[in-house]
């Protein structure tokens, strides 16, 4: 795993940076990283990691999410806990961060402690989202995700997917054009992500390491466990 | 063109783009939000105006001032918010003007909750606002049905001169899926002759008015109206229907709620129990002749409709019904979504006459 102890997962709004993240803190935990995950998604109702809180404590992950997140208040707030990651250095902390600018936002106000200790800060990127389908257009909201976090991206994660129609020849061309933006803002790409029956088909030189992911972010009609209705648990 | 990974909400306002939506007004509220916030990115880059409103009551008048100039206009909102707009929604309906009112639909009543819900049927289908009109309802069930949907409803708009209402709900608006912006082959519409864009002399006066103050007057107005619902009911009415040949149980069930069953006709399947699925995707008109022509098979033995609400759509099912089968409703409702199993629970129940 990453040497940085606070690593941080951006990305365009819808990009994928929560199933990354979440799967980023199970691999984390299971490598036995005493390990936290914080939601600070301040822009998404509902599908967030809070959702799958339970499976994450179960791997022993502990999340600190959103006051009042996924129940019924429209802006959920942070809660004053986050602060205890930065003065406890004995665990490893993912947050997954809201998208876009506006969610970016919410790191800004602990800029301080980020600038203290070094951190890194992932790039998720789909191109087979709205307004992201150029290198251009992702660079420009990138730009926007660093002024507004007052942080700087340190690596991109190409996450092209189409969810369940995704094919390899999706990952393909987001490849290629995530490599036109590595190479005009100077920042490598660390990862290419996607479920693995997918990664297992890639061309060898696809040029980067892969990181493949379990899904965990799914509709209610989608394998849920007897009895239970569709709703975190606080 | 190539399929893009789109939430609902944005699907939704790229839809209306494309359809050549060029005006939006509408006012924040969660679940719906990415939709002004799509509109609010992407109308300028088309030359058109997105207008975040004072309140709710503000934009669906600004609506009201849109569509009777002739634009193809919209607003979106969730519940409470769509509950304001009421008063404008029936000037609209009266003045016989087109539009797409969007509501996400979350937990009720009152300010509910932000989950996703259904409770909002009777008010979009039976009315809402003050007097004798219809909305025509559609009720998409997946990303790609709600782009298909806002297209082909702005259509139904111009033809009819009639609002159209897309009831979503919180789940749809969020969810993600992979979703494709076809050529569609645009309707035959009726010029909007009737629009007030200036009266320069050469043709009579437009007037949009939903005022009439000789009751004889006003009784022939709703009464010609009411023909042109005739005209809607025969020609727009959409259901589908699936796997209800052979079936013992027909689930009734429309937007999320439908995706729900298909997972639980399987799960059943698996038991050997047969369930078919009756997903009215208009609302309003109601396919209530659907009903009718699945109700006299001898292999059908119970009709039950599942909603994220209290009971609403299973009173046009019972109506439609007419007593000649039993008709049983399951529901969850504040934001909670049911669960295929406790579906199949209560199919189970019908089947081994526990209900």
């Amino acid at each position: 795993m990453d040497q940085e102890r606070l690593i941080l997962f951006t990305g365009h709004f819808g990009s994928g940076k929560t199933e990354i993240a979440v799967n980023y803190a199970i691999k984390s935990a299971q490598s036995g990283q005493k390990t936290i995950l914080v939601d600070l998604d301040i822009v998404n109702p509902f599908f967030r990691s809070t959702e799958v809180k339970d499976k994450l404590e179960e791997c022993g992950i502990k999340v600190i999410s959103p006051n009042f997140a996924v129940t019924t208040v429209d802006i959920p707030s942070l809660p004053a806990e986050i602060y205890s990651v930065f003065a406890d250095k004995s665990s490893k902390v993912i947050f997954d961060v809201g998208g876009d600018e506006t969610g970016a936002r919410a790191l800004g106000q602990y800029f301080p402690y980020f600038r203290q200790e070094h951190y890194r800060m992932y790039y998720v990127i789909n191109i087979r989202r709205p307004l992201s389908s150029t290198a251009e257009d992702i660079i420009s909201m990138m730009q926007e995700v660093e002024q507004k976090s007052r942080l700087k991206v340190t690596h991109l994660i190409n996450n092209t997917n189409l969810s369940y129609e995704t094919e390899i020849h999706d990952i393909i061309e987001g490849q290629a054009i995530i490599e036109q933006v590595s190479k005009s803002v100077n920042i490598p790409i660390e990862w290419t992500a996607g479920v693995s029956e997918l990664l297992d088909r890639l061309p060898e030189n696809i040029g980067c390491k892969l990181f493949p992911i379990e899904i965990y972010m799914k509709p209610p009609w989608q394998q849920l466990p007897q009895g239970k209705p569709f709703r975190a648990q606080n | 063109m190539s399929k893009v990974l789109m939430k609902g909400n944005e699907a939704i306002a790229e839809a209306a783009i494309q359809a050549g939506c060029r005006y939006f007004f509408g006012y924040p509220i969660t679940p719906q939000n990415e939709i002004p916030a799509y509109m609010a990115k992407r109308l300028p880059m088309v030359g058109g105006c997105f207008l975040q409103a004072e309140s709710e009551v503000a934009a669906i008048n600004m609506v009201y001032g849109a569509a009777g100039a002739g634009a193809r206009v919209m607003t979106s909102s969730s519940s409470p918010g769509i509950s304001l707009k009421q008063e404008g929604i029936s000037y609209i309906a009266g003045a016989e003007l087109p539009c797409l009112i969007v509501n996400i639909v979350r937990g009720g009543p009152g300010l509910g909750g932000i989950q996703p819900a259904q409770s909002d049927y009777f008010q979009a289908v039976k009315g809402g606002g003050h007097g004798d009109y219809h909305l025509i309802v559609l009720a998409p069930s997946t990303i790609q049905e709600m782009v298909d949907l806002v297209q082909e409803g702005f259509d139904i708009a111009d033809q009819y001169r009639n609002p159209v209402m897309i009831l979503g709900d919180g789940m749809l608006g969020q969810m993600m899926e992979p979703v494709e912006f076809k050529e569609r082959k645009p309707r035959q519409l009726p010029p909007k002759d009737w629009a007030t864009t200036g009266w320069k002399g050469d043709r009579p006066r437009a007037v949009i008015n939903s005022l009439f103050i000789d009751p004889q007057v006003l009784e022939e107005h709703v009464q010609r109206i009411y023909k042109k619902y005739e005209a809607i009911k025969a020609n727009e009415t959409k259901v589908e229907c699936y796997n209800c040949e052979d079936a013992e149980i027909i689930v009734s069930a429309y937007g999320t709620t439908a995706r729900i069953v298909r997972s639980v006709i399987e799960l059943a399947a698996k038991e050997g129990i047969k369930v078919g699925l009756i997903r009215p995707i208009t609302l309003w008109p109601f396919p209530a002749d659907t009903f009718s022509s699945w109700v006299e098979r001898d292999h059908v033995k119970a009709f039950l409709t599942v909603e994220m609400s209290m009971g609403q759509m299973v009173e046009d099912v019972t109506l439609s019904v007419g007593g000649r089968k039993p008709s049983y409703f399951y529901g969850r409702t504040g934001g909670m979504v049911p669960n295929p199993f406790d579906i199949l629970d209560e199919i189970k129940k019908i089947r081994g006459g526990n209900r």
